[in-house]
């Protein structure tokens, strides 16, 4: 693009007006900001915490995205049919699925193998949206950590396992949200 | 001539064409929808879902409209025909038949295997309403097997009936048939009797719903991941054109891709499920070097100085061109063994056969002959060899101890060679083996070089009407393959990569068989005859 691009719009820098170019109620106004919030530290009320001694406090599990979990249906069966939406939709190409004929009579397809590298993830929460069962879910579990790469990589079973450790704390976001259940 | 019109446009129809006005607006770049109608069958006109409006302009210029909306499919495009296909009459007409078959249509797009490529999904994308006004929940389809290769979902069916008209006219075997009536309707066999015919795959690709799967491929793998390369089937000397669809270097299904000259828009059950030679775990991935018991592995960097060592001043060179080359192989590995020894002899490789050609009612034929390129590679070895030399005179020869060196080409997808015969080459000091699989060949050779199959190969084929299709690969060979035209190339110390398409034009150049194949090779394929009628 040329600097003389017709496209292109040029604005003016603003003026100065009074207390700007007089410098100093302008430094009291910014100062005032890091005062107020020196006075929220002090009495307690700071965002920050000293992890990992103290553990932050999720605001709201509902739309944090930290670690996947592969829901159970009622039945305690994957609710995953495997339609492959998820691995779609994944921007970073981190999930990897082997569909084939469920045993249950009354589904037809289910996962044989699903499997989402969670170093390979950007946690964007496509995914979840793209699924169209409620199975994938993002949890507000944050602190992942692992010896090796390997490791990392969670299979079918360690996805639900993530699950049963979680749905006491976060029961499934389908329901409030009027998805299947 | 004709004239018809189509939403305005006016387009010219040949004199002997007779087309329908779906064909005719398709002339004039107008999609018309449609499920049942298909160019290869009879018309039913059942769907309704090409309906539009139709008229006939008079003498007199002016144009007099039939008053119903009339299936495109069965009006015939004659002079004077005119044909509306966006008025707000045919819109809604559409949007109406869209609704009236998700009525009773199960919402699993997600589990189907058809979604992606979905005639019901793309139309009701196009032509459908935006809001449900069913209050039916989703729900999953009843299944039931209609034979080995393919199962039907029967909810998901819009009775296009397709495919029953396939068993009928096509095939001519008759299984599948409606049961039932009204909202009723459902696709069934007889019992006792399932959809077991040669051609049975074809009604999964014909059904423009998903309710027709095909089990070997069922749940593999989502449409829309896969890329579709345009290929020939290796299957038999027919040499369908087909679409190979792979992932991630997997080929995942082929398909028939249309072509009015071979296989019109059909391929039979035996090159359609024939691919697990592709991925066969005991496929032959080593270079070796040995001496009929010992074996070290070699590099391909190295092969073409060492095979030159060998083979040049080595006495003289037979060199079997198995048909399963293609034409652009079968030429350089003729071209390079001449220049190695100007007196090899080329021979063409064992033909495999296996019952009778067979014919369907249509003209389709599943050939006896199980490989793609005799034609191609008997007219290389007559052309350049000066005779043609058979795989039974080639061993006649052999006996008599003729050659000091056997370069033998395979690619068989079965075992195509018995102990007895791999024995009479003992009397040979170099055997060079090329070949898919071990066989009582491969254990004798000194040299051994894994090959490759149909969809990893670039070049051309001629079936056995003399028919010649170009086609690129689909994909890459396993690691420790060399394709054979990659190999063939490097021998003759060729720059760059092994370019099938300079080698067809040098084909074209030096074999007058060929000449018709110096242009650019249409999708159909170019036929080999065309220039004997020419007297060339």
């Amino acid at each position: 693009m040329q600097a003389n691009d017709p496209a292109i719009k040029w604005v003016e820098e603003p003026q100065l007006g009074l207390g700007g170019k007089m410098y100093l109620p302008m430094f009291v106004q910014g100062l005032t900001t890091t005062v107020k919030h020196l006075a929220n530290s002090l009495s307690g009320k700071a965002v920050t915490v000293s992890y990992p001694d103290e553990e932050p406090e999720i605001a709201n599990p509902l739309i944090y995205r930290g670690v996947h979990r592969l829901n159970k249906d009622a039945q305690g069966r994957v609710k995953c049919v495997a339609c492959f939406l998820c691995a779609t939709a994944c921007p970073a190409h981190c999930i990897d699925i082997v569909g084939t004929e469920s045993p249950w009579p009354d589904r037809e397809k289910y996962p044989q193998s699903f499997v989402i590298d969670e170093l390979r993830c950007i946690y964007c929460g496509m995914c979840e949206e793209a699924c169209p069962v409620d199975a994938v879910e993002l949890t507000s579990l944050y602190n992942l950590t692992g010896r090796s790469r390997e490791e990392m990589i969670f299979d079918k079973e360690k996805l639900l396992s993530v699950y049963d450790a979680t749905k006491d704390a976060e029961p499934m976001k389908s329901a409030s949200l009027g998805g299947t259940v | 001539m004709a004239t018809v019109t189509v939403n305005g446009q006016e387009i010219e129809l040949g004199d002997d064409e007779r087309l329908n006005g779906i064909q005719a607006a398709a002339r004039a770049g107008v999609e018309i929808p449609h499920y049942c109608w298909h160019a290869g069958m009879s018309v039913v006109a059942s769907c309704r879902m090409c309906l539009v409006e139709a008229g006939r302009k008079t003498a007199e210029g002016d144009v007099q409209m039939v008053p119903k909306l009339v299936p495109a499919c069965q009006t015939p495009a004659t002079d004077g025909t005119v044909f509306v296909t966006n008025s707000e009459k045919v819109v809604q007409a559409r949007a109406m038949v869209e609704e009236d078959l998700l009525i009773r249509h199960p919402i699993d797009c997600p589990i189907c295997d058809k979604a992606g490529e979905c005639h019901l999904q793309d139309y009701h994308f196009e032509h459908g309403r935006d809001q449900r006004r069913a209050d039916i929940k989703p729900f999953t389809s009843r299944r039931r097997e209609l034979g080995d290769t393919v199962t039907l979902f029967v909810d998901r069916c819009v009775m296009c009936t397709r495919c029953v008209r396939f068993t009928r006219e096509i095939s001519g075997t008759k299984e599948l048939f409606v049961v039932n009536r009204g909202a009723h309707e459902e696709i069934d066999v007889f019992p006792g009797f399932p959809l077991d015919n040669k051609m049975s795959g074809n009604v999964v690709d014909l059904c423009p719903v998903g309710a027709l799967g095909d089990r070997d491929f069922l749940y593999q793998q989502r449409v829309w991941f896969m890329k579709s390369h345009d290929n020939v089937c290796a299957g038999c000397s027919t040499g369908c054109s087909i679409k190979v669809e792979e992932n991630q270097d997997r080929v995942y299904r082929v398909k028939p891709r249309e072509n009015p000259h071979i296989n019109q828009w059909w391929m039979c059950d035996e090159g359609r499920y024939g691919l697990s030679h592709i991925h066969d775990p005991r496929r032959c991935l080593q270079p070796q070097r040995g001496d009929g018991s010992e074996y070290a592995n070699v590099e391909w960097t190295e092969l073409p100085a060492e095979l030159e060592g060998k083979l040049r001043d080595a006495g003289r060179i037979g060199v079997v061109l198995s048909p399963h080359l293609t034409v652009e192989e079968a030429y350089l590995l003729a071209t390079y063994i001449r220049k190695c020894d100007p007196d090899a002899l080329l021979a063409v490789g064992p033909i495999p056969a296996q019952g009778e050609d067979e014919a369907f009612p249509n003209g389709f034929t599943i050939r006896a002959e199980k490989c793609p390129n005799r034609a191609g590679v008997e007219a290389i070895v007559s052309q350049l060899g000066g005779q043609l030399v058979a795989w039974d005179d080639f061993l006649t020869r052999l006996d008599g101890g003729e050659f000091a060196v056997a370069w033998v080409t395979g690619g068989y997808k079965t075992e195509w060679i018995d102990e007895p015969t791999a024995a009479r080459f003992t009397n040979v000091k170099t055997l060079i083996v090329q070949d898919l699989f071990g066989s009582p060949l491969w254990e004798r050779a000194t040299y051994r070089l894994p090959g490759a199959s149909f969809a990893e190969r670039e070049g051309s084929y001629v079936n056995v009407e003399g028919r010649l299709q170009s086609f690129r690969w689909a994909v890459r060979p396993p690691s420790g393959v060399m394709v054979e035209g990659q190999l063939y190339w490097r021998l003759l110390e060729r720059q760059g990569l092994f370019k099938a398409r300079a080698v067809l034009d040098e084909v074209a150049r030096e074999i007058a068989h060929f000449s018709p194949a110096a242009t650019e090779i249409p999708e159909h394929g170019v036929d080999l005859k065309s220039n004997q009628l020419a007297g060339v």
